[in-house]
């Protein structure tokens, strides 16, 4: 294949942080790239460099082409076919599906009236290329979030692309939806398009990457063939150690039940769940989006009542009509999106964390105790062995994995004795993962019963006693995980 | 089939129904009511009110706020009025352009500072909304202007399509009216059809996607309150037509009425939706609603109860559209 991006000698400093350190990439026409690294190791410094959100320091080159250039603006980006998908889409909710594809080409014409019929048929033509099968008419926003991203990257085809950057694009996608959006690349590929893919999930990694491209700590690790890896290396490349995965603590099986419920059922939502969390155990739910398992996860924390069925909470029953009644039975709920749920962006780390429980640091005529607010922080912090530059820098500034720990912290700090996480590693990198992993045993060590959602089947067999499949409302299957659980699943339901 | 049962489903044709239910009931009570004399003076004399919230609706599609369009537009009646005491014999294109025109340069300040400040455009525009009154009272010491010359006189009495009624006086389609049509004709054309529209759903939507997507925030804000402008000036000399009158202090305060009208149309307050359908009908239905309780003498603080009650209820009515239109797209 013949060279199509050359990335020479790249430098980024950020104040105090050298981002990109004497950066060498490359990328061939129409092959698909992977690059992959830890939050912070510099792979968005880089997508920024291209799409010339950032201007790398002097002295680097981008050839693009055989044309040679030092920094890039967003225009040129744009002129020179890149095209990026971010994480956080850049949709208009209120719009249709047809005109949140076609708005690009508003800009082409010098008319200023809109060609409704070009709309149309650019934004059918990108569809089908993508395989977007919906009514053009529908808004945006009534659609779900793995929905949005397909229409965005739909967007990217209407005007000329030549390579399209995802920034981790599967994180929200259900194995069907990722199968979906694969196709589309392998189709792309077929018209030209390269594509340079960020993602932490190495099965997909392994399936769809041409050429790997490893990053740490702003300098390239090198550029592999998928051939030549396996998760064993990639982890070892992306974070220069080795991590084994230990099983969780036997339980006490004499240990008390911390949840029960009986007969759970909320029509359209789920259906007949009775099930039962010990001291000290870790469960694991399983199951497709859609499944109904953060519905009924929400039901225990108060949020989504359930029209039939029992709920007990330490051997004893409980009506929870509220997330506050909840939290007073000490029920903590780590949300699956903690963008829009988990965190305030733009609050320093510090409120971000004493939030559920700034009650505890007051004081006379209710005054706050800032200092022992500060000093707690700081030693949820060290807890948590959360990176963080100040407890007064807005949460915002905090990669991915810090942030997600930030979200567990703060429920931490309410001492539940049940947890409930709802895809907790998402979107975060495998040496924060792995962190979250131990976090979790130590905790369930201490006696707190742990309910863990996740897509992930190898996430739960790795860190679950027990293991439940959801399917449309119901539990369809229970299992303690061995070695041969893994491949049970996968050809039972068809979960990878 | 879909779009057929949209018709009859959309927020809009709440906005129908309740109009018929209102004047049915009103009928019902009043019999005099339901006459098409009575409705085509509502129309004219909401022509003013409506022509603000055509204008208003712009700048709420494009995710902003102006509470200064009734001050804006006093300064233009003010200007206008002066021009045609002080120099009678001044051509009637001119005056007429006046206020559209300090409408367009006060507010296109307006956006301006909203931009560059980075501000909360409620709080840019109230304080750009009592400078501009202020000024008002210290430059005209509160004095009423009248007398205006006789072309200002009768063309406001013009009717487009007239008839006479049992009393054989005439009566019709007011020309202001017809204005008032125009002017929303043309808003909704720019808002469908062209790029300019979409741009304004789109900033209201998600601005920062706009950014993003290339599009010229100043430029669009600017476009978007210079309208609000056009149509404050606009509004501020058909409602001095109508009154024959300028007082510094008649249209001030009666900004939540048209801010009232154009949420009660369906537009959103935070942007990205709202019709010009749905604006004419909130105007409509708020004249009908005064007129209707003016005809049945009910004291005048209790049309304010009717009209927070009335909000309220379409408020809630759009709620419920918006969650199931989210949900089934």
């Amino acid at each position: 294949m013949a060279n199509y991006i050359t990335m020479k000698n790249i430098c980024k400093n950020y104040i105090g942080v050298q981002a990109l350190k004497n950066v060498d990439f490359s990328l061939d026409r129409g092959e698909i790239h992977c690059l992959v690294g830890g939050n912070g190791s510099g792979k968005s410094t880089l997508i920024k460099v291209l799409s010339g959100v950032n201007q790398p320091e002097p002295g680097g080159e981008i050839i693009i082409d055989g044309k040679t250039f030092s920094s890039l603006s967003v225009q040129e980006s744009i002129k020179q076919g890149i095209r990026v998908i971010y994480q956080d889409l850049a949709l208009f909710p209120n719009l249709s599906i047809k005109e949140n594809i076609a708005f690009q080409i508003y800009g082409e014409t010098n008319s200023p009236i809109v060609d409704w019929d070009a709309v149309e048929s650019r934004a059918k033509a990108a569809m089908e290329i993508i395989g977007l099968d919906m009514d053009p008419d529908r808004l945006v926003g009534s659609l779900s979030i793995a929905e949005q991203q397909l229409v965005e990257i739909t967007r990217s085809l209407v005007g000329e692309l030549k390579l399209l950057i995802l920034d981790e694009p599967t994180a929200s996608l259900t194995r069907k939806e990722v199968n979906a959006l694969f196709a589309a690349i392998r189709r792309l590929q077929a018209r030209g398009v390269t594509t340079m893919f960020v993602s932490h999930k190495m099965n997909e990694i392994f399936e769809i990457a041409e050429k790997v491209t490893v990053i740490r700590d702003g300098e390239i690790i090198g550029a592999y063939p998928p051939a030549e890896l396996d998760d064993d290396k990639l982890v070892y490349f992306m974070t220069g150690k080795t991590f084994r995965t230990e099983a969780p603590d036997p339980i006490d099986p004499s240990a008390g039940f911390i949840l029960e419920t009986k007969n759970l059922t909320k029509k359209d939502e789920f259906e007949d769940i009775s099930i039962q969390v010990r001291k000290g155990e870790i469960l694991g739910i399983t199951g497709l989006l859609g499944s109904g398992r953060t519905e009924f996860a929400l039901s225990i924390f108060g949020m989504n009542p359930p029209d039939s069925g029992e709920i007990w909470i330490d051997g004893k029953k409980e009506k929870i009509t509220s997330n506050v009644r909840a939290q007073k039975l000490k029920i903590a709920y780590v949300p699956e999106d903690r963008l829009s749920q988990g965190v305030i962006l733009d609050q320093p780390i510090l409120e971000n964390l004493t939030i559920t429980v700034f009650e505890r640091f007051l004081e006379k005529f209710g005054l706050m105790n800032l200092k022992k607010r500060r000093s707690e922080s700081e030693k949820m912090v060290q807890d948590l062995l959360m990176k963080i530059s100040s407890l007064d820098a807005p949460m915002r500034t905090l990669s991915g994995g810090n942030q997600q720990k930030g979200v567990l912290a703060k429920w931490l700090a309410t001492n539940p004795r049940l947890l409930i996480l709802d895809e907790p590693t998402v979107g975060i990198d495998v040496y924060a993962k792995n962190s979250i992993y131990e976090l979790i045993k130590n905790l369930a060590r201490t006696g707190m019963g742990i309910i863990l959602i996740s897509d992930e089947i190898l996430e739960v067999l790795s860190n679950c006693h027990r293991v439940l499949v959801m399917e449309q409302g119901k539990i369809v299957h229970e299992l303690t995980p061995n070695e041969n659980s893994a491949a049970e699943l996968l050809e039972k339901f068809n979960l990878a | 089939m879909s779009k057929v049962k949209s018709i009859f489903t959309s927020s809009n044709a709440f906005l129908v129904y309740l109009l018929v239910v209102m004047i049915l009931i009103v009928t019902i009570i009043n019999p005099n009511f339901l006459s098409a004399e009575n409705f085509l003076t509502i129309l004219r004399s909401s022509a003013y009110s409506g022509i603000f919230a055509i204008g208003f609706l712009f700048v709420l599609i494009c995710g902003g706020l102006d509470v200064s369009f009734a001050a804006v537009a006093t300064v233009g009646q003010y200007i206008a009025g002066k021009v045609m005491i002080n120099a009678p014999g001044t051509p009637w294109i001119f005056v007429v352009l006046i206020p559209p025109l300090v409408g367009v340069l006060l507010a296109g300040f307006n956006a301006f500072m909203i931009y560059k400040l980075n501000a909360p455009p409620l709080i840019i525009t109230i304080a750009i909304q009592n400078i501009v009154f202020g000024v008002l009272q210290f430059v005209t010491q509160g004095r009423w202007l009248s007398n205006f010359p006789k072309w200002f006189n009768e063309f406001p009495l013009k009717l487009v399509v007239s008839t006479e009624n049992s009393n054989g006086v005439l009566y019709g389609l007011s020309v202001l009216t017809v204005i008032w049509f125009a002017v929303a004709a043309i808003a909704d054309f720019i808002l469908k059809k062209t790029v300019y529209g979409r741009r304004l759903y789109a900033m209201g939507g998600n601005i920062e996607a706009a950014r993003r997507g290339g599009i010229d925030i100043l430029k669009y804000q600017m476009f978007a309150y210079g309208f609000l402008g056009f149509c404050s000036g606009l509004a501020g000399l058909v409602h001095t037509m109508v009154t024959q009158t300028v007082a510094p202090n008649t249209l001030i305060g009666n900004e939540f009425y048209t801010i009232a009208a154009v949420v009660l149309g369906g537009a959103n307050i935070f942007g990205g939706s709202g019709s010009v359908f749905g604006t004419v009908m909130g105007v409509i239905i708020m004249a009908v609603l005064t007129n209707a309780l003016t005809i049945m003498r009910v004291p005048a603080y209790w049309h304010q109860v009717f009209t927070g009650g009335i909000l309220i209820a379409s408020m809630a009515v759009t709620a419920a559209h918006a969650r199931r239109a989210y949900k089934k797209g």
